[in-house]
């Protein structure tokens, strides 16, 4: 056994476009140490936000680390689409076809767990709290440490395009070919482990939620009174607990296939390969409603808010909500009907799919009747919305379609599908996302967003959007198949990937435009300042705090006696009484979080190029690391209640 | 006037994508859309019923959104009702509409599931030609049987005649794909799938895999023909006399990875060709 | 009129919310074993010509192991009422019952696995061997971290007596014991007794 198991130089060879990419990355990350090293500001990074363990900078730390994932994650598609309008007939293209598919099988990790795991859990992050009265979630260190195993899953994606290769596989990475027989090298370790930690962050993530929402509302704060995002919430963390071990323990089997030859998901020696797809999309199927639900629920914040209305259906809206987290986990084979299960196994799933779509209409009808008689205005969060109901309806009536087997048929996995589920995907999660940012920003930055850009970027996105994605359904009807490095030059479908570039492009101008908005508003941000704390007259609690909250969130927790909590309040101009300002209990700052993905990042790379001494000893470091934590007695503090009148006057007055 | 003038703009650009698009289609194969196949036939009606079912609920939702959007906007003075947040009738409507389309999509569903099963014979009073696939990295190998034949990347076929697809692989999981024919079914190691399919006119078909098995997956690509039956069956006795054998030591060559391969075609097979190949994954047969 | 302020962090609350928690990670880590127990259960008669469960199987054996893990479970039960009451003494010498039985549980377990690699059945061999290891392999990988999860939070209570902080801990311990009471009772019905008849 080599001290450095199997890395040697050899991972260090690429082709020219990785080598660019690996330089630019490793040039990116040096110059940003660089520049924090001479604004000396490490200390401050350390004590205010890496051993933070207050949700708003955990929170904001998860969208940081996800627009950084988007902005990969997208450069993958631009690759993508560029190599797949130029590789018709004679011409293979500017990618290899091993490269090309590591491109498409990061760019499926990085959207789907790290971007799209990334903004929910921030979102949620940032938010819940706030909007059941609490002072932050029921574990804030299990919180921190979730980051971390998170950020440290997700620098896989980035490691691995400097030494070694990714995966080849395609996101769900099916065996046999994701095993030892067709891919013994490091690329399937690398989307194992990543996948593997950042897992275990958001199940630990998704405890912490659920303990919050059911034993941290603030008095008075009944479940049929809490805003419907956090419903959404709550139906998200369900999912979550009971999906994401089902992940665990299906990688963890293809872990030990590859680590130590076991033959469970072998063609051979008995071993069944269909299993790992029924179970990974046992998991897989529940993902997608776990990204999307924290969608609806941002929607159903936003819509009421910019129609200056209520909610339409509270009740039926919750119902809904309940109907959708259950059927999810009733309908995974839809995602490979094409695999031989029969007429009624097939039938049985296709129209358990076909039911989901009931509930979610039901929702869209809701959210559409809050506008019914509303006094709109079409802010940028509103302007995501509405872009939503365009492109994710579509989507979801294909998806219906979809869901029949004899149709399915003809569309599995091919361009058809593809353009489904982004279509759910980006209509639903990223759009969902986009409007909440907008709409929180000045909520936990203290100043708005620059509005006009906004929108630029909005309609950017939007038809960007249908530009890219629209032609890929009629290439799905010609017979297009997803994966494709090269296709023959007859068949005519390089005029559509051609369309589907431009469509790529265009939403990278989207971006652009949020990047230029980002820093007009950090620029303009002294003459934006949100003084109120209530810009946009909101309904919910988290707009009765200063912008940005204090740290401790609450001065006094509230009481609250109805939906809506805050509106009410506004409404009947209660004057808030001043009454006696009480010491708090708050958590201590904490390196445990910090060690943790360190030791985990470092694990998993030794797994990956099989350096077990290494690997043993960083599993030891985690658990002394717990162990220790277990010793130590100070981890909490009280804020004084002069420092806290303090702080409540301050922001008043300004 | 700017914002008519957007207005006509916008309007235009969406009719001249729409005249593209129109004009595209028109010009170009879309086998989904342009099915030859009896089973493809029947997929592109479901397709269709399918889609006209769930556009009576989503055209009004798309059309609900605008409406709503244009009317109750901020400044146009329509009426506001802050506090209306229920509504019974309206909640019928949109639960149960919904309720009563899937059914029907429901009963569809269940019924062409059965229809449309890819391990469903076809019968129309035709003798079926049986011809065994096996997705190999990264070709496909087609063995007849019956007539003791086999090629690569190329399969032909009498039209309107059944046949019977039986479909291992030897390499990972691969998916037969003749989209103008029929839908698909995954190409496993160590077990079979099969899939029937029936072409209703002559013609050259595109197949390939729809699964991706490793790096010259996009290259796997095979032609169907489907001919009238004296052009078949001159077609087996040329392939016949191409003096060419698939022993097993050739096949055991064949299964080494290669790309974007040729035509083969092999005149004698080895007897019982697919079944070993089969029984390579059993614990009794062991050729390696 | 409520006017005394709740902070979240009382120590009642943090108890509630604490176990609570800790039930959901339980709930967790039996849908992990549900994963597990699915793949042995689709492969376990998948021996590739390998031995079976019946020549390889001893049931006194298994038996004895469970039995042995109840009376671990009864006694763990027995240190989490000392635990409560706050008697050290008592804790102490029940949770060591325990932790001794466990060690003897695993020992059994070792045992086993080295008989099936003699007898030609090692994690490499066919999908049943690799889907039994895995099973109950993951299951000795949990009896490990409780033995050691013993011993950690002994130490400070020999030292320092049961503080709050350590009733907390000491209980989600004995949850995560009598956890693993229930794992096994699926274990040795589906895996053992289902195997041999």
């Amino acid at each position: 056994m080599s001290l450095f198991g199997r890395l040697g130089e050899h991972a260090l060879k690429h082709d020219w476009i990785e080598y660019a990419a690996g330089v630019s990355i490793v040039g990116g990350a040096l110059v940003v140490i660089i520049l924090i090293t001479y604004l000396k500001k490490w200390g401050w990074l350390w004590r205010e936000w890496f051993t933070s363990v207050d949700h708003k900078k955990i929170g904001i730390m998860y969208i940081v680390f996800s627009a950084i994932q988007l902005a990969k994650g997208l450069i993958d598609g631009l690759m993508m689409r560029a190599q797949q309008a130029t590789a018709s007939g004679d011409c293979m293209g500017y990618l290899g076809a091993e490269h090309f598919q590591q491109i498409f099988t990061a760019h499926g990790v990085t959207m789907i767990f790290f971007v799209g795991m990334g903004v929910v859990f921030g979102i949620i992050n940032l938010v819940l709290p706030l909007q059941i009265g609490a002072r932050d979630v029921a574990f804030p260190l299990l919180n921190s440490i979730s980051f971390w195993l998170f950020a440290a899953g997700g620098l896989y994606i980035f490691i691995s395009l400097v030494i070694g290769v990714f995966a080849g596989t395609g996101w769900t990475a099916y065996p046999p070919l994701a095993g030892l027989k067709y891919n013994p090298g490091v690329g399937v370790d690398y989307w194992l482990w990543s996948i593997q930690i950042s897992g275990a962050g958001s199940l630990l993530s998704g405890i912490n939620f659920l303990v919050t929402i059911l034993k941290m509302r603030c008095p008075g704060m009944k479940l049929m009174r809490m805003p419907v995002f956090v419903w959404a919430t709550l139906a998200t963390v369900v999912l979550v607990i009971f999906a994401f071990p089902i992940l665990t323990g299906t990688i963890g089997m293809l872990s030990t296939d590859r680590l130590l030859d076991t033959k469970i998901f072998t063609a051979d020696y008995g071993g069944n390969p269909m299993m790992y797809i029924n179970l990974i999309w046992a998991w897989g199927h529940p993902e997608v409603y776990i990204l999307v639900l924290p969608a609806f629920g941002i929607f159903s914040e936003v819509v009421p808010v910019f129609s200056h209305k209520k909610l339409f259906g509270y009740t039926s809206m919750v119902w809904a909500i309940a109907v959708i987290t259950f059927l999810s986990f009733i309908v995974w084979l839809h995602h490979f009907f094409t695999m031989g299960a029969g007429a009624n196994v097939n039938a049985f799933f296709g129209i358990m799919t076909m039911v989901i779509a009931i509930p979610t209409g039901v929702k869209v009808f809701n959210w559409l009747f809050t506008m019914y008689r509303g006094k709109v205005t079409f802010t940028t969060p509103m302007l995501w919305f509405m872009g939503f109901i365009f492109i994710f309806v579509t989507g979801g009536m294909t998806g219906v379609m979809m869901a029949i087997p004899g149709i399915d048929f003809q569309v599995h996995n091919s361009l058809f599908l593809i353009a489904h589920f982004h279509s759910v995907i980006i209509g639903g999660v990223l759009f969902g996302f986009f409007s909440g940012y907008s709409y929180w920003f000045p909520k936990f930055t203290g100043f708005r967003l620059n509005e006009k850009l906004g929108k630029y970027a909005f309609w950017f996105w939007f038809v960007g959007f249908i530009v890219a994605f629209f032609p890929l359904y009629l290439l799905g009807f010609m017979g297009a198949t997803r994966r494709m490095n090269h296709y023959p030059a007859g068949n005519g479908w390089q005029p559509l990937f051609i369309v589907a570039s431009i469509g790529a492009f265009l939403i990278l101008i989207g971006v652009l435009f949020q990047a230029a908005q980002l820093y007009k508003s950090i620029k303009e941000r002294n003459q934006n300042k949100d003084t109120t704390g209530d810009p946009w007259n909101g309904r919910a609690l988290e707009w009765s705090t200063a912008s940005p909250p204090p740290f401790y969130n609450f001065a006094h927790l509230p009481e609250v006696h109805s939906r809506d909590a805050f509106w009410e309040l506004k409404k009947s101009k209660k004057d808030i009484v001043k009454r006696k300002y009480e010491d708090i209990h708050m958590p201590k700052n904490s390196m445990v979080g910090v060690n943790i993905g360190i030791l985990s990042c470092v694990m998993g790379f030794a797994l990956v190029w099989h350096i077990f001494w290494l690997a043993a000893i960083t599993f030891i470091g985690i658990l002394i690391a717990l162990i220790a934590r277990l010793f130590v007695k100070e981890t909490d503090y009280y804020v004084k209640a002069e420092e806290v009148e303090q702080i409540e006057t301050r922001s008043r007055a300004t | 006037m700017k914002r008519a003038f957007k207005i006509i703009i916008i309007t235009l650009l969406i009719i001249a994508v729409g005249a593209l698009a129109v004009y595209f289609v028109s010009t170009h194969n879309i086998p989904v859309l342009e099915p030859k196949g009896l089973i493809s036939v029947k997929e592109r009606e479901l397709i269709i019923t399918s889609s006209l079912l769930m556009l009576i609920v989503v055209i009004p939702v798309l059309v609900l959104a605008v409406v709503f959007g244009w009317k109750y906007r901020e400044g146009r003075g329509s009426k506001h009702a802050p506090d209306w947040e229920h509504n019974n009738i309206a909640e019928c409507c949109w639960w149960g509409v919904p309720v009563v389309i899937i059914i029907i999509l429901a009963v569809i569903t269940w019924k062409t599931s059965h229809d449309l099963n890819p391990f469903k014979p076809i019968q129309n009073g035709t003798t079926p030609v049986k011809i065994q696939a096996v997705a190999l990295d990264w070709k496909w190998l087609f063995i007849y049987p019956d007539q003791g034949i086999a090629t690569v990347n190329y399969v032909q076929f009498p039209e309107k005649t059944p046949i019977d697809f039986v479909i291992t692989a030897d390499a990972p999981m691969n998916s037969f794909w003749i989209p103008q024919l029929g839908g698909q079914i995954y190409a496993m190691p160590a077990m079979t799938t099969s899939i029937h399919l029936l072409a209703n006119e002559t013609g050259e078909f595109e197949g390939r895999s729809a699964n991706i098995s490793g790096k010259g997956f996009a290259g796997m690509i095979f032609k169907a023909v489907a001919s009238n039956k004296q052009d078949f069956q001159n077609w087996v006795q040329h392939v016949k006399s191409s003096g060419k054998e698939l022993s097993w030591d050739i096949y055991t060559q064949l299964v080494e990875p290669s790309e974007y391969n040729d035509v083969e075609i092999y005149g004698k097979i080895e007897d019982q060709l697919f079944d070993q190949i089969l029984i390579q994954y059993m614990p009794e047969g062991n050729k390696k | 009129m409520n006017t005394h302020e709740v902070s979240p962090d009382t120590h009642h609350d943090v108890y509630s919310k604490t176990v609570f928690g800790f039930w959901l990670y339980l709930l967790t880590d039996f849908m992990l074993f549900a994963t597990i127990f699915a793949a042995y259960s689709v492969l376990s008669g998948n021996h590739f010509g390998g031995p079976t469960q019946k020549q390889l199987f001893n049931l006194d054996h298994a038996t004895l192991q469970t039995v042995i893990f109840l009376i671990s479970t009864f006694t763990v039960g027995i240190a989490g009422v000392y635990t409560h009451r706050k008697k050290r003494g008592g804790a102490i010498v029940f949770f060591l019952i325990s932790f001794v039985l466990g060690i003897v549980f695993l020992g059994m377990e070792l045992h086993e696995f080295s008989h099936f690699i003699a007898a030609g059945s090692g994690w490499k061999k066919n999908a049943f061997a690799s889907s039994f290891f895995s099973l109950v392999g993951m299951f000795v990988l949990h009896l490990v971290f409780a033995l050691l999860w013993v011993i950690v939070l002994l130490v400070p209570v020999f030292r320092f007596g049961i503080t709050a902080r350590s009733v907390l801990r000491l209980t989600c311990l004995k949850m995560f014991w009598q956890f693993l009471s229930i794992v096994w009772a699926f274990i040795y019905t589906i895996v053992y007794l289902l195997g041999i008849v």
